[in-house]
């Protein structure tokens, strides 16, 4: 018993440490929020076309059985920028069907902003009062879904993409091999 | 100018500091008279004024008890934008936009379990700020009342063991101690 209560304080820290530890290697982001959209039907999608004289966005478009990548921007948004190349490339080189919906985003600030970096969206909303967003669990911008072709969410990124979730989810995803 | 009057203040010797002359919160003196003593409650009462909460006039429903409810929604869900705030609290964009939401299901004749449902449903558990009672959420709820358990009755096993084993009474003085006693005393 005596014994017992000189390894406490041992067997305290040793606990720590291995959370510590664990915390440190696992990757595991404590600010994350999470999200549930994974794994569960795309939510509805009902939306005026960002860019003038195009049909607006329905649900139709996000079941087309064939993956689709949902972009979340907005041209006042500084990560925004950061992920934008990527998405060029992803629309460009790749050929992925990307949807992107400009959040309290105003069309005369959205349409300047595509034009001057180049526009890498096939279809493009407009999402004015953030009612859509909130349909979708967005917490800002940039938030990017990855939707399979009968219309699950397979992926939520929260934040803007960078080069190792295009090459190790992304791209993986579009070619079939994430589910 | 209310403002700049508000901040005449009256030194501890009296004499008056001029507008706009502001001093470390100089406490009301007899010599300072009944009308700065009211200056004073008043600036006190604007010190001491509590946070105002980020709803908007504009959002604020006509039907009074509609508006408390949704006042209520509002400080149990979570701004998913600012770690420990309400939504009422916060002035995130989305936290707004989850204010309006609360109000137009309440308009629309939901009840409140129906919001929480709504919200629960876009954001996850985490947009609740008092966290519900599941198999995930088992340590947290317990976790604390359980060491308090383990900890009270170490210490009553503690208490009990010592009660049980008396201190001995010590033994007494031989013949060197006490004469060293003796000396020690007489110093």
């Amino acid at each position: 018993m005596r014994r017992l209560l000189f390894v406490l304080p041992l067997l305290t820290l040793a606990l720590m440490a291995g959370f510590f530890a664990w915390s440190l290697t696992s990757g595991r982001d404590p600010a994350s929020i999470g999200s549930v959209a994974a794994g569960r039907p795309a939510p509805k999608l009902d939306l005026p076309a960002l860019r003038p004289g195009d049909p607006p966005l329905t649900d139709a478009d996000l079941r087309t059985g064939k993956p689709v990548i949902v972009n979340f921007f907005a041209s006042w948004c500084t990560p925004c920028l950061a992920e934008h190349p990527l998405f060029t490339r992803l629309g460009e080189r790749e050929g992925a069907a990307i949807v992107g919906i400009a959040w309290k985003n105003k069309r005369d600030d959205a349409l300047p902003w595509l034009k001057k970096l180049g526009d890498p969206y096939k279809l493009a909303g407009l999402d004015l009062d953030g009612k859509t967003g909130l349909d979708w669990g967005l917490s800002g911008v940039p938030e990017t879904y990855l939707i399979d072709g009968s219309g699950i969410v397979r992926r939520h990124f929260r934040g803007p993409i960078t080069e190792r979730d295009l090459n190790e989810t992304i791209l993986p995803f579009l070619k079939g091999a994430v589910k | 100018m209310i403002g700049a009057r508000l901040f005449m203040f009256l030194s501890p010797l009296g004499e008056r500091l001029g507008e706009g002359v502001r001093r470390p919160l100089t406490l009301p003196l007899p010599l300072a008279g009944e009308r700065s003593l009211r200056r004073m409650l008043c600036l006190l009462v604007l010190l001491f004024a509590l946070p105002a909460l980020a709803v908007e006039p504009a959002e604020v429903l006509q039907d009074r008890a509609l508006e408390t409810r949704a006042r209520e929604i509002g400080r149990s869900l979570r701004c998913v934008v600012c770690q420990n705030q309400s939504i009422d609290d916060s002035s995130a964009e989305v936290a707004r936009d989850m204010r309006r939401a609360v109000r137009e299901r309440l308009t629309a004749g939901d009840s409140d379990g129906d919001i929480f449902a709504f919200m629960v449903a876009r954001y996850g558990d985490y947009v609740l700020l008092k966290p519900p009672f599941r198999a995930g959420t088992l340590v947290l709820w317990l976790g604390a009342p359980l060491l308090l358990l383990v900890a009270g009755g170490a210490l009553l096993v503690a208490a009990r063991r010592s009660r049980a084993q008396p201190v001995a009474a010590p033994k007494p003085l031989d013949e060197e101690e006490r004469r060293r006693l003796d000396a020690l005393l007489k110093d």
